[in-house]
């Protein structure tokens, strides 16, 4: 809605919108003059999409994103809460139909504001409404406009959408604006837009079936303390199936790195949950090992892709760090990595086309819902229940496993020293996330203040693993891949890959160097936050809060 | 931002006129434009319909005790805003007349100054007279249109004006002239425009003629550019503001 003085909706149904308009009108006519103003600027037709990321970046952060096509091109605007304007400025070239990155914005108000906060997520036109706007001016006893009024009909394709008013006011004549704006209020069958400007896309977004924030990679599974566990992780498997198949097209479109690094988090997460606590599903063991091979081998397919990923992502920020070598002599190295790329995710999407893919899904899906459907009928056989009359719940799943995972963490940190091997840090990272999966797909079940601390406790952790870790896993890759591009001989203009390129990612690999000795010295910190008293209680308080 | 301002030391030359029609010329261009009605008489407030008043008087407006921000009335037309004259104006010389006297005719500059972050252009419409206001107008604006009506006499006030311009000290404005209120039957009017046009430097190419779609301006209480814009009258302003807005 073009902001005004007072915004208005038209309500009911499409049957009343022109009698409450003309009342409008009527009631304006009592005080005014309203003459149609065909030639006003803010009259006419026009065409905006809105635009968001897959996991909706910017509605999390209260922001909307239009993009307006216009004669000379097009315009971003930015929405901010309230529907306050929180920045534009002129595009070329953009499309409604077409995803953008942030390095597709142009430079101005509108990137440096959700630049950061999008990527690296791709925009994805999310729906696109026409409006068709007319103008009419509020004259007063000498016929000089005093306010003005805007009436503007939305449409998604033929499908229209209630209508919109606006008062403006014309400077100078506060008092007449406001004057108009109460009697269209006291006009039957029309309602006050109130503070947020973007009901205008909520209302689109409903017509095209879509919810704000229907997608997020956390583990959204509705499930309740006193459900029996078989329900429960079958809930929690379908939820994680839901997220892994909603991003397989956009890793086949290549829309943006996310789609592939959601996907691999879904696979981890089914095949964690599997783990530690699929035996509440009562499947037979030869189940539990076909399906657990088959998504380790989805998640094997998926990881050189994320691999290469990783490195293209942080390549500007780790050339940034380069002391001896220029950043320049890094680009043969990028191009080498792009090329690897496209030929990973040939086979990667070959892959995810596969019979085997859809087979795998399609039964795990079949096999879920059936236990879904059966889940209330019988108990469990398996996973601790206390006797076969009482089947075990949900909550009491969720104690057990956390608490498992938790002791098991505690107990492999608390023997690492200075002295233990790489493997040991190593190894611990997996537990905890273990531990961090079965903390997620309980969430539902936890008290919010208790989980935050300590998801946070441990997140600190993670992240210092994560580091030593993964520090160690580029390292080991950039020397593969300088072994690779020797190997690959006279591709690069003509010649094998240049001594500075190679000094340059010999550069990278000390730096990396640097920051695993980083974490490596930091775990002991971090590891008595986590499991030391105050990480005990945390868990304790966490614990005590289940409800079977 | 760009001053504009239409001068005459002669009254009915048609300075109103212009000043309307090219203000909302330049407004219909895309320039963001205000139009300053400082002729107590308010013909200019009167074309766009609004009432001659400044709210909290015009007198503290000039004194710089109220913002003229707070005076600035939308017309009906898009991105043309107006300063509408007030009764008080008619003893703005002895509003100017205040202060060390080597800052009283530049009183207007400075109460114009905090327009330049919202207006591209700012059209000053004068009383006729010499005085300070004239003299504080000159001093503030860009460029000077004189209209003058092709008789001998009139082409002597524009020598008047040159040379007390000549005067100033620093940065002059530009002046064009332009021949005002032409009547093409009257041998007078076509042997001095067409001779001052060739032999006169500052003298616009484009003259205005006598319309009675101009006196119909107070009927309509609109520009002409607006309510007729494919007349004659219309097309010769815009002719005029083309030779206007090239300076």
């Amino acid at each position: 809605m073009t902001p005004g003085l007072a915004d208005f909706v038209i309500a009911g149904d499409e049957t009343t919108w022109d009698s409450a308009l003309g009342s409008a009108l009527e009631a304006l006519g009592e005080a005014f003059g309203v003459v149609p103003d065909p030639g006003g600027s803010s009259g006419g037709a026009w065409r905006r999409t809105w635009f968001d990321t897959f996991d909706w970046r910017l509605y999390r952060a209260g922001l909307s994103l239009e993009y307006v096509a216009t004669r000379r091109g097009g315009e971003l605007i930015l929405t901010g809460a309230a529907g306050r304007p929180a920045a534009a400025g002129p595009v070329a070239g953009w499309r409604a139909t077409r995803s953008y990155h942030a390095s597709d914005l142009p430079d101005g108000p509108v990137a440096e504001r959700i630049g950061g906060l999008i990527a690296p997520r791709a925009l994805l036109p999310t729906v696109t409404v026409s409006t068709a706007g007319s103008v009419a001016r509020l004259l007063n006893a000498d016929g000089k406009t005093v306010a003005r009024l805007l009436v503007e009909r939305p449409a998604i394709g033929d499908q229209p959408l209630p209508p919109r008013l606006a008062v403006t006011e014309v400077r100078g004549y506060p008092g007449q604006a406001r004057r108009a704006a109460r009697l269209i209020a006291l006009a039957p069958g029309i309602e006050p837009l109130g503070s947020d400007g973007s009901y205008l896309l909520d209302d689109a977004l409903r017509a095209i079936g879509r919810r704000p924030g229907d997608y997020s990679n956390k583990v959204d599974a509705k499930i309740t303390a006193g459900m029996p566990a078989r329900k429960a992780v079958a809930t929690i498997l379908l939820a994680l199936l839901d997220a892994l198949e909603v991003n397989v097209d956009g890793v086949l479109r290549d829309t943006d790195t996310e789609f592939l690094h959601d996907l691999r988090v879904a696979v981890r997460r089914t095949r964690a949950a599997i783990k530690l606590i699929g035996d509440a599903l009562g499947l037979p063991d030869a189940d539990y090992d076909r399906f657990a091979a088959e998504f380790k081998w989805l998640g094997d397919q998926t990881t050189p892709v994320r691999d290469l990923d990783v490195h293209l992502l942080d390549f500007d920020v780790m050339a940034s760090r380069l002391r001896a070598a220029k950043k320049d002599d890094l680009v043969p190295f990028c191009t080498f990595l792009q090329g690897r790329r496209a030929r990973e995710f040939r086979a990667l999407a070959r892959c995810l086309r596969s019979p085997r893919f859809s087979e795998l899904t399609a039964q795990w899906r079949a096999t879920l819902t059936a236990i879904l459907d059966r889940a209330d009928k019988r108990p469990a056989r398996r996973g601790g229940a206390k006797s076969a009359q009482e089947p075990l719940t949900a909550g009491r799943l969720a104690v057990a496993r956390t608490g498992q995972a938790f002791r098991k963490v505690s107990r492999k940190g608390g023997a690492i020293t200075a002295d233990s091997p790489p493997q040991s840090l190593h190894d611990l990272r997996k537990r905890c996330k273990e531990l961090r999966y079965v903390l997620e797909f309980f969430s539902p079940l936890h008290d919010k203040g208790a989980y935050s601390a300590v998801v946070g406790d441990l997140k600190k952790l993670q992240d210092c693993l994560g580091d030593f870790q993964d520090n160690e896993v580029q390292i080991d890759e950039i020397r593969a891949l300088a072994g690779a591009m020797l190997a690959a001989g006279p591709v690069f203009g003509g010649d094998t890959v240049p001594v500075g390129t190679l000094l340059a990612m010999g550069e990278l690999t000390a730096g990396l160097a640097i920051s695993q000795q980083a974490a490596r010295a930091a775990f002991e910190t971090r590891f008595a936050g986590f499991a030391g008293p105050e990480g005990q209680r945390h868990m304790a308080v966490l614990l005590a809060g289940e409800k079977p | 931002m760009k001053i504009y301002a239409t001068y005459n030391i002669k009254g009915g030359v048609g300075k109103t006129t212009t000043s309307v029609n090219l203000a909302y010329l330049a407004a219909a261009e895309g320039l963001r434009t205000v139009l300053w009605d400082l002729d107590p008489q308010g013909a200019a407030s009167f074309m766009f319909r609004v009432k001659p008043r400044v709210k909290g008087g015009g007198k503290a407006i000039i004194r710089g005790q109220r913002s003229l921000d707070d005076a600035i009335k939308g017309t009906d037309y898009d991105l043309l805003d107006l300063i509408p004259a007030d009764f008080t104006y008619r003893n703005m010389d002895l509003l100017l007349d205040k202060g060390p006297e080597a800052k009283q005719n530049r009183k207007l500059s400075r109460l114009l100054a905090p327009l330049s972050q919202e207006y591209d252009a700012v059209f000053l419409d004068c009383p006729p007279s010499i005085s300070l206001v004239s003299e504080n107008v000159l001093h503030a604006a860009d460029v000077i249109v004189v209209p003058l009506i092709p008789t001998t006499l009139s082409v002597r006030t524009l020598d008047q004006l040159t040379e007390f311009l000549a005067t100033f000290q620093g940065r002059k404005p530009e002046v064009l002239a332009f021949f005002s209120m032409v009547d093409r039957r009257k041998k007078l009017h076509r042997e001095i425009v067409e001779e001052l046009s060739v032999k006169r430097e500052g003298i616009a190419a484009t003259p205005i003629p006598s319309a009675a779609l101009i006196e119909n301006m107070s009927v309509q209480r609109a520009p002409v550019t607006a309510f007729a814009p494919s007349s004659a009258i219309a097309r010769a302003y815009k002719s005029l503001w083309a030779e206007v807005r090239a300076l």
